[in-house]
């Protein structure tokens, strides 16, 4: 009689209904009700004080000096301050470099992390840690080794300086300083979305004659457009809020490479309430770029590249590869 | 004439076949047998087996994948899933060079043909099993190749989805006029598709024969049991076949001469009993009914041998019912010397 509901119904322990009214079985021969303890929940872990002080103590941490920012902001005049001819002309180079920069990461990035994700030679992996490691160099060191690369005294210098064309202390080299730190977010997020897609699509394309070329800019691309579009974004920032080395390759000068982050630093001595509000709007960029990423490479759900969920989601209700579990739920 | 293909591949599956124009050929085999990678290799696809291919007597085998003009479709169609059926389907029409008018025109006949005109602009992701599996067809087909691959296309489906798309496959096929090769493991997929079975076992073609050969004669074991017959390998001597796997003998009707061969006995030539039986029967041991499964009036019992080897017998439900057939019964097995079949290895 195994499976029927009495056979899984425990035995009343007599001692416990003599003391729980409740659970006593009623006349008339009844189940009995379960005793109380066994309310139907979830019992819930305790998480011990050892935890919960640094946990908390490190929120805190991150959200102080974000509220100090906050609570210290010159609101009456944050427009104002944020229409003064310098900062208006810092913000456009900002605007101008971080673009170019992305610009350059996504040429540079896009064929460089197909190449990662899709082709095997040897010497991969140490060229693989080279790309991304502008991730962990101190951004000033990656200035310096620019300056000894495309500088007038650089490896290239002179045959730069031959086709009259000068990196330092210009805008391009401010474009160049933030794409060599933003490529490898760029390069890091696109590989993951390429090398987490399924090859079916694409040689099936192949096989309806399309070239390789047409299988990535028709097939390749539009399927990662998600991992892609995460990439970019996180790319931008990076290259947004670069300071380091910017400053030490492409310099200081207004007007033409002093970037929002420089004129903050710099602000920050004679005018901080202007620079408070400078801080304040490159806060609000950063929040969008964040709330924009949700859910697609911030949340720990969605920790595999985007991308990766991207065909499953749209594609077959059949998903025979197993491929795109651990999308957003 | 020149057949539609010539090939020869080697690596991990080493095969040499030729196909005719029109031909339909189905790939059988065990899973792992190298059936996948054998329409890879055709396909120029990367794999564990590289080919040498002639299509309509040009070869191809140096040409990347794109350049061969062989329809390829993957198990479970591989719909791009952010185009609509229709560009899927016009998708391998605008690398000839037509415009996209004439390409969106064409594929929409093809969708038409195949009874998909109202899902045109579905993406795939809104399309059921059978719906994306006839997209992916109409969208090789529409590429005009010369030949075509399908790998396991009714695999994924459900048995009334199956039977659907079947019929579509069938009546597509026939006036198809390149080569056609279908990988399945199912044998009524097998018979109804194509006239010609090439069998893969272990990397190599077990048999390469006209369909109808294959059921009437099995040279692989496999293949064999795929079409629901009892078979054993083992060796013929004079007198009976010695069974490879435990030993036990067969007597056949007629000698047969020594060697390798394949012994098959239909389960309908399988007679169960209580007792020993005497009579015509020459062939009986005892055993144990392991498993009884069954449609309709007939039931398949699996008996678990000793004195001779494991069979399935099938029977009518009554017959079943009077001898009390259930799991754990022990029984005597009787086949008639005439019900076993022998092809030489």
């Amino acid at each position: 009689m195994t499976g029927t509901p009495d056979a899984v119904t425990p035995a009343p322990d007599p001692a416990a209904a003599a003391a729980d009214p409740v659970s006593a079985a009623p006349p008339g021969g009844r189940a009995p009700a379960l005793p109380r303890e066994d309310a139907p929940r979830t019992p819930r872990t305790r998480v011990p004080l050892l935890l919960w002080v640094p946990a908390l103590a490190g929120l805190a941490f991150v959200v102080l000096p974000l509220a100090g920012l906050l609570v210290r902001a010159p609101w009456r005049s944050v427009l104002d301050r944020l229409g003064d001819p310098a900062v208006r002309t810092a913000l456009r180079l900002s605007l101008e470099c971080s673009f170019g920069a992305l610009g350059i990461s996504l040429v540079l990035g896009v064929p460089l992390a197909w190449l990662f994700a899709r082709v095997d030679f040897p010497g991969k992996s140490v060229l693989r840690a080279l790309v991304l490691l502008p991730l962990v160099l101190p951004p000033v060191v990656g200035g310096v080794a620019l300056l000894l690369a495309f500088g007038r005294r650089g490896l290239l210098g002179p045959w730069l300086e031959s086709l009259g064309i000068r990196l330092t202390f210009s805008m391009t080299g401010a474009m160049l300083a933030g794409a060599f730190v933003a490529l490898p977010f760029l390069v890091l997020s696109v590989e993951g979305a390429i090398a987490g897609l399924d090859r079916k699509y694409e040689e099936t394309a192949a096989t309806l004659g399309a070239g390789p070329l047409r299988v990535f800019t028709t097939v390749t691309l539009p399927l990662i457009a998600p991992g892609l579009a995460a990439g970019a974004a996180l790319a931008w920032a990076r290259a947004l809020g670069e300071f380091g080395a910017t400053i030490t390759f492409a310099g200081n000068l207004p007007g033409e490479t002093q970037t929002l982050p420089l004129a903050v630093y710099l602000m920050l001595q004679d005018d901080p309430d202007t620079a408070i509000a400078v801080s304040l709007l490159l806060l609000v960029v950063s929040v969008v770029v964040l709330v924009a990423l949700r859910g697609r490479w911030l949340s720990p759900s969605a920790r595999k590249a985007p991308a990766r969920t991207a065909p499953a989601r749209t594609a077959p209700t059949r998903n025979l590869t197993g491929k795109g579990e651990g999308g957003p739920r | 004439m020149t057949p539609a293909l010539r090939a020869r591949t080697e690596g991990l599956v080493t095969a040499e076949l030729t196909v005719a124009a029109g031909e339909v050929v189905a790939v059988v085999g065990p899973n792992g047998a190298g059936k996948s990678t054998l329409l890879r290799a055709l396909a120029g696809l990367p794999g564990p087996a590289r080919a040498a291919v002639a299509i309509d007597g040009r070869p191809v085998g140096h040409l990347p994948p794109h350049a061969r003009r062989v329809g390829y479709v993957p198990q479970d169609g591989a719909l791009f899933p952010h185009l609509t059926a229709a560009r899927n389907v016009a998708y391998g029409l605008r690398g000839r060079g037509g415009s996209r008018a004439e390409a969106r025109r064409t594929a929409h006949d093809w969708l038409a043909r195949l009874g998909l005109a109202d899902l045109a602009g579905r993406r795939p992701g809104q399309l059921s099993g059978g719906q994306q599996q006839r997209v992916a067809l109409a969208r090789a087909l529409a590429a005009e190749p010369r030949l075509l691959l399908l790998d396991e296309p009714l695999a994924a489906l459900d048995v009334e989805t199956r039977a659907a798309v079947r019929h579509t496959l069938r009546s597509h096929l026939g006036p198809y006029d390149g080569a056609c090769l279908i990988v399945t493991h199912d044998p009524v997929d097998a018979l109804s598709l194509a006239g010609r079975m090439l069998v893969v076992e272990d990397g190599a073609i077990a048999q390469d024969a006209p369909a109808a050969e294959v059921t009437r004669a099995p040279r692989s074991a496999w293949v064999a049991r795929m079409l629901g017959l009892n078979a054993y390998e083992g060796v013929a001597d004079g007198t009976g076949i010695r069974i490879r796997d435990g030993g036990h003998t067969l007597s056949t009707a007629e000698p047969v001469p020594a060697g390798p061969v394949l012994a098959t006995v239909h389960p309908d030539h399988v007679t169960l009993h209580r007792e020993r039986p005497e009579g015509s029967a020459r062939n009986t041991w005892p055993g144990t009914v392991a498993e009884v499964t069954g449609t309709g009036t007939r039931l398949r019992v699996t008996v678990r041998g000793r004195g001779g080897p494991d069979v399935v017998a099938e029977v009518t439900a009554a017959a079943a019912a009077e001898l009390g057939v259930g799991e754990g019964l022990p029984v005597w097995v009787g086949v008639k010397a005439t019900g076993v079949g022998v092809t030489a290895l």
